[in-house]
């Protein structure tokens, strides 16, 4: 950790391991319940990831805009969506966050600025460059975020969105959360060039590398990234180095189909995002160890009260397939 | 002659044409995954390597346009999508580029591209990961597009859409690949544009393609005892469509049901529907009635899911509607 620590309030640290804790424990337990088949809709597990959208997160205002890809619960979660309907919304019931209509893939909460999770490639990285559009042409100071993937970087849309939020100095922040791996494939095998910050240069825009487990370190630089956007500086790019402990998709870690060794994968988790904050809040006395047990027995408590929402909460009904097509009845 | 499964029936026909013909190469996404495209490619890489099996970046867009590409400089690309949910990106180099080439210069450069669509749905992947675009697909002039419904097909129609001089889209569906056929260990090609009677009956055309082909006949065997006998047709290739085997049928039932597991509007079973409503009109009793999605994204919840894909069930109940008891 660098010595910026010290701009950070324990108060603010104490609420992002808190949001961090929130994100691991409520993804071990989708883990389970998918092992259990209670959990049907295919799930792309945060897991080793949660200091990125923590850090970002924290670094907005509630009214700022939030977009983001398949992998989407840390960032619902870090946003401020509701627990209770995340969970019921993997369940499939009409008490989750999009009804039961869009499962793990397609979350969103815009009571809190979360605005959509998009399941195709890159699918939201326009959208985001669009809402901060609209904030230019109605003057109000809020920023659009988007996250992504390292492997979304080879969609030409994200070329074509950099250059027009640049272009058009839009209040965005591009956040690539570059974990190695676009599904079975290494990040040396799908791009020629795997510097990723560098490629806003060309768009004549700010690109900066964090190390994506430092949750202090991507809260500061999230936090100047939309200052700049909010006083009309134009976009950032983000690249934050992590790494996902489970497979692309469920909760196996892809060991058993060699796509990763196993030396990689310990070399990650020894280097995960929670411990080292742990670490930190420690050895600085932010944290006494009976506060940590306090933080984790009440975030394990609302996992729990969101799995018990969940599963009893009603699917929706048979003959409300076809509402919400349209807006208009 | 051997029982494959249908994506044994495409691994081998893979096998069998890279071997064959030096211009037919793979390019897409999860070529060399273990399970991205359900084991259809298992051992391609090995066998042919990296130069002909391209497991390509997350660039549909970009990646068709270099199929279109090799195809124009004497290639026989075959282009997959492991979803056809992601092809969107690619429609501007599959519609404006690869179907008009040979039309807007004038016949003088051909594109023999095979476009491999695979249907993934099901499981709760809702809107975005549960589509069927055959439809849009057919819509586009320059298009061929087959789809076949068994093994032996899956075969057979890939091998045409190879050896076919211009682009034809393949789609397949995820939930045919366990269905076992007897499918012949040599190469050999299905016309496209010739259907196939997949049940004979005297009351009633049913006519399907791909999977809703294996829907169509558990609702004609069910039916059998309450002595309605169903004619099942296979339409195989929806573009160009066998028009003459549904006339053929329609004269001998008088009763005509489309059934296809994409939207309804302006859909395969409008195109269908019109067709035999002007080409044998005077042989129907009985209105043309269509089985299809409801016309409405596909959700995630397995309630909802289990209503909105038709089934066999579906089709019984459209074909109880038109003939009489
Ligand atoms: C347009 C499109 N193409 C392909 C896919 C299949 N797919 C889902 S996630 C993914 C890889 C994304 O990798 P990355 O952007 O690095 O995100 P990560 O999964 O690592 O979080 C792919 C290829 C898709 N969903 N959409
Ligand atoms: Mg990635």
């Amino acid at each position: 950790m660098t010595e910026r620590t010290v701009d950070l309030s324990s108060n603010n640290l104490r609420t992002m391991y808190q949001t961090m804790l929130r994100i691991r424990l409520f993804e071990e337990k989708v883990g389970n319940l998918i092992q259990q088949n209670e959990i049907v809709c295919p799930c792309h597990l945060y897991i080793g990831q949660e200091a990125v959208a923590t850090g970002v997160c924290n670094a907005l205002r509630k009214d700022d805009y939030v977009f983001s890809s398949h992998r989407s619960h840390g960032h619902y979660v870090a946003k401020g969506g509701n627990l209770n309907a995340l969970m019921a919304e993997l369940y499939g019931k009409v008490t989750g966050c999009s009804k039961g209509r869009g499962g793990s893939m397609h979350l969103s909460f815009p009571a809190v600025g979360f605005i959509g999770s998009s399941a195709i490639v890159a699918g939201s990285i326009s959208p985001a460059v669009g809402a901060a559009l609209a904030f230019s042409i109605q003057k109000t100071d809020n920023v659009s975020v988007v996250f992504f993937g390292d492997g979304a970087t080879n969609e030409g849309v994200w070329y074509e969105s950099l250059n027009f939020a640049a272009l058009k100095k839009l209040p965005v922040v591009f956040v690539c959360e570059n974990n190695l791996y676009s599904t079975h494939v290494h990040i040396s095998d799908h791009l020629a060039d795997t510097d990723i910050q560098k490629k806003a240069n060309i768009f004549r825009m700010r690109g900066v590398q964090v190390n994506g487990n430092d949750v202090i370190e991507v809260f500061n630089v999230a936090k100047k990234a939309v200052k700049d956007a909010r006083r009309g500086k134009g976009p950032t790019l983000i690249e934050c180095m992590t790494y996902r402990w489970r497979g692309h998709v469920g909760p196996n870690d892809d060991l058993e189909t060699g796509l990763r060794s196993k030396e990689e994968l310990s070399y990650w988790k020894e280097k995960g995002p929670i411990k080292k904050l742990e670490k930190l809040l420690l050895s600085r006395n932010f944290l006494s160890k009976s506060e940590f047990l306090q933080i984790r027995r009440e975030v394990e408590k609302e996992v729990d009260e969101s799995l018990m929402f969940a599963k009893k909460s009603p699917f929706p009904s048979e003959n409300s397939l076809l509402d919400n097509v349209f807006k208009a009845k | 002659m051997p029982k494959i499964q249908y994506n044994q029936a495409i691994n081998q026909t893979l096998h069998q044409l890279m071997k064959k013909d030096p211009r037919v190469f793979l390019i897409g996404q999860g070529v060399t995954s273990p399970w991205y495209v359900g084991q259809t490619t298992n051992g391609l890489l090995d066998k042919f390597g990296s130069r002909r099996v391209i497991d390509t970046p997350v660039s549909e867009n970009g990646i068709t346009g270099v199929a279109v590409g090799a195809a124009l400089a004497a290639m026989r690309p075959i282009l997959i999508f492991p979803r056809m949910d992601f092809m969107y990106y690619a429609m501007d180099q599959l519609v404006n580029h690869a179907g008009s080439w040979h039309y807007m210069f004038g016949g003088q450069l051909n594109v023999p591209l095979t476009v491999w669509a695979i249907i993934n749905r099901g499981g709760e992947q809702a809107a975005q990961h549960s589509q069927s675009l055959q439809a849009m697909l057919s819509h586009i002039p320059g298009f061929k597009v087959v789809m076949p419904s068994t093994a032996y097909d899956a075969k057979g129609l890939l091998v045409s859409a190879v050896e076919d001089d211009d682009p034809v889209i393949y789609i397949d569906d995820r939930w045919l690949y366990e269905l076992e056929d007897d499918v012949p260990e040599e190469l050999y090609s299905i016309p496209i544009g010739e259907g196939m009677i997949r049940r004979k009956g005297k009351n009633i055309t049913v006519a399907a393609s791909s999977y809703m082909v294996t829907e169509a006949i558990k609702a004609a065997d069910s039916l059998a005892d309450e002595g309605i006998d169903v004619e099942v047709i296979d339409l195989r290739s929806l573009k160009p469509l066998d028009k003459q085997i549904l006339i053929n049928s329609v004269k001998k039932t008088g009763r005509f049901i489309i059934v296809d597991a994409g939207w309804p509007s302006s859909g395969i079973g409008a195109e269908v529907s019109a067709i035999v409503g002007s080409e044998a009109f005077e042989y129907l009793n009985a209105p043309i009635m269509r089985v299809s999605l409801p016309d409405s994204p596909a959700p995630a919840s397995s309630p909802l899911e289990a209503v909105y894909y038709p089934k066999a069930k579906t089709i019984v109940s459209k074909i109880r509607e038109l003939v009489p008891k």
